[in-house]
């Protein structure tokens, strides 16, 4: 990663759920100014401020942001790149203090999705009198449920069934089970949406959404926002001794698309970039798998966890099912997975899920992660991916 | 091959452009010359190889259910599938199949049958494709 190391000063997320008294600028506001103080900084520090958001990409809402907290001129990049759209975000303030062409940067992620419904999903087209051929298919028609489908839970559904076909051992059960894990770990994240222990009996009688994944096995749509100040050694160097502790070390930060691949046109494949992100990720820290304290992943479904076991190399090529079984993704398994409690109880709101995941991975290596500290954590790695599709993989040292 | 001429058939017209009607209708994509890569619609280069010279091929009109999903948000459940074609994936909806994990397996040896979705203002009958079990 070149000479220099990148830190993370400051860290903040909301609490995320509904938040109807708060738009998307007191959202993002609230982070990026909680963000600011704990790095004991002001706006006069920042260099370079990436944003995103998804549902408003075309708003500058950077810019809004920078009239609601200070404004100073600097230059914003705002970025939307599906649910990889924050770790994007960062990626460009990472590379901007990489390249030396600010000494602080911002990044900020902020979403508001309550009551949105699942995404993906489009209304039906006006009916013409007469078939009329339209888009790249010349289809007449919706193909939506005459083609297979393209909502996100139904394309996620198929993304774990797929594996299954490939490895076998997965079943309805299997990927409940994943569920009752991330909801569990919610119980102790006050930030989460939903912190209720769910039974795996209430998980699989719940409302079927798209087989394998019933309701509570899909990410929960939802407000809210986090926001991230990185900054390069000479910055970290100035700053005073106590901020200097309990900064942490970006270890790696990666941020790829897909490849080619066999029948990436019929089902997005969600496995390769994350597989090539993690490999470079690997590479640049100089670590594996096997150093990972904990670990949060882009479970936008049950269905999705388990292929990501597979992805990060967490486990053997096609051992995701056994890996699991083992209890190793537990908090008090040998690898924790999401003891956020990841998309499917944390909640996911698009644009903000990006650094909440890194925050985190920051609040353990900290060790200020509270109930749910995993003890002596030291290094960590976060993950997301956004349809379409973007990855982002950032691994997380705590500073020696 | 030739072009898919669908203009003999006046009064029918198929769902998508890629399903070519007839005696036996059949699905076509685009191949690349260089490195044989399929695509549905059209593509300015490979976007495996980047050549830029394709030509139409039949795709298998069986294959094997190698992901599927029942989507249960609307007011009738389907099932969603990715069918393997002879190494052609092909995404489409299994019909004439209870949509229940107990009728639907992975595995499932499919093949490609098409039905009327009805005729418009014109008297002009649309053709639909999906993919039911191989007899
Ligand atoms: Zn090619």
């Amino acid at each position: 990663m070149g000479s220099e190391d990148i830190w993370i000063l400051g860290s903040n997320m909301t609490k995320f759920g509904k938040h109807p008294e708060k738009d998307v600028l007191d959202l993002a506001s609230e982070a990026s100014v909680a963000a600011l103080r704990d790095a004991e900084m002001t706006m006069s520090d920042i260099g370079v401020l990436g944003v995103g958001n998804l549902m408003n990409a075309g708003a500058g809402i950077g810019q809004q942001l920078q009239k609601q907290i200070g404004q100073t001129g600097v230059p914003v990049f705002n970025v939307s790149n599906a649910c990889a759209t924050g770790a994007t975000a960062l990626r460009v303030a990472i590379m901007a203090v990489k390249a030396g062409e600010a000494d602080v940067g911002m990044a900020v992620g902020v979403e508001k999705l309550a009551g949105a419904g699942l995404l993906g999903q489009r209304g039906p087209k006006p009916q013409s009198e007469t078939w009329e051929p339209s888009g790249r298919f010349g289809a007449i028609g919706s193909t939506e449920g005459r083609i297979g489908t393209n909502i996100m839970p139904g394309v996620f559904a198929q993304v774990g069934m797929e594996y299954g076909h490939k490895y076998g051992g997965t079943s309805f059960e299997l990927f409940a089970r994943i569920s009752e894990k991330n909801h569990a770990h919610s119980t102790l994240n006050p930030l989460a949406a939903y912190q209720k222990r769910f039974t795996l009996d209430e998980i699989m009688n719940d409302v079927m959404i798209s087989y394998p994944n019933t309701r509570p096995m899909c990410s929960g749509n939802c407000d809210g926002a986090a926001a991230m100040i990185v900054v390069n050694d000479g910055k970290k160097n100035s700053m005073p001794a106590e901020v200097q502790k309990r900064a942490i070390k970006i270890s790696a930060s990666v941020l790829t698309s897909d490849p080619w691949e066999e029948g990436c046109q019929i089902l997005p494949d969600v496995n390769t970039l994350t597989r090539n992100a993690a490999t470079q990720a690997y590479e640049q820290a100089g670590i594996g798998p096997e150093d990972l304290d904990l670990v949060e992943l882009h479970d936008c479904f049950a269905t999705a966890e388990l292929v990501h076991y597979d992805n990060l190399m967490l486990c053997e090529q096609g051992g995701a099912v056994d890996f699991f079984e083992s209890g190793a993704p537990w908090r008090d398994g040998a690898k924790p997975v999401n003891v956020s409690g990841g998309l499917q109880s944390k909640g996911h709101p698009i644009a903000a899920t990006g650094i909440a995941n890194i925050h985190e991975i920051v609040m353990h290596l900290r060790g200020e992660a509270g109930d749910r500290q995993i003890e002596g954590a030291k290094v960590g790695l976060a993950h997301v991916i956004g349809l379409g599709s973007a990855c982002g993989v950032h691994i997380l040292e705590k500073a020696a | 091959m030739t072009e898919p001429d669908n203009s003999a058939l006046i009064k029918q017209v198929p769902f998508v452009d890629y399903l070519v009607l007839g005696e036996e209708p059949y699905l076509i994509s685009n191949e690349c010359n260089q490195c044989q890569a399929r695509y549905f619609d059209r593509r300015n280069a490979c976007a495996r190889c980047f050549g830029d010279q394709f030509t139409k091929v039949k795709v298998a009109s069986s294959g094997v259910v190698t992901s599927f999903t029942i989507v249960e948000m609307g007011p009738v459940p389907y099932v969603s599938a990715v069918v393997d074609c002879d190494g052609t994936p092909v995404r489409c909806t299994l019909i004439g199949v209870d949509p229940t994990p107990e009728k639907v397996q992975l595995g499932m040896s499919v093949e490609l049958t098409t039905y009327s979705m009805g005729e418009d203002s014109e008297g002009t009958e649309a053709i639909a494709f999906g993919f039911t079990s191989a007899r």
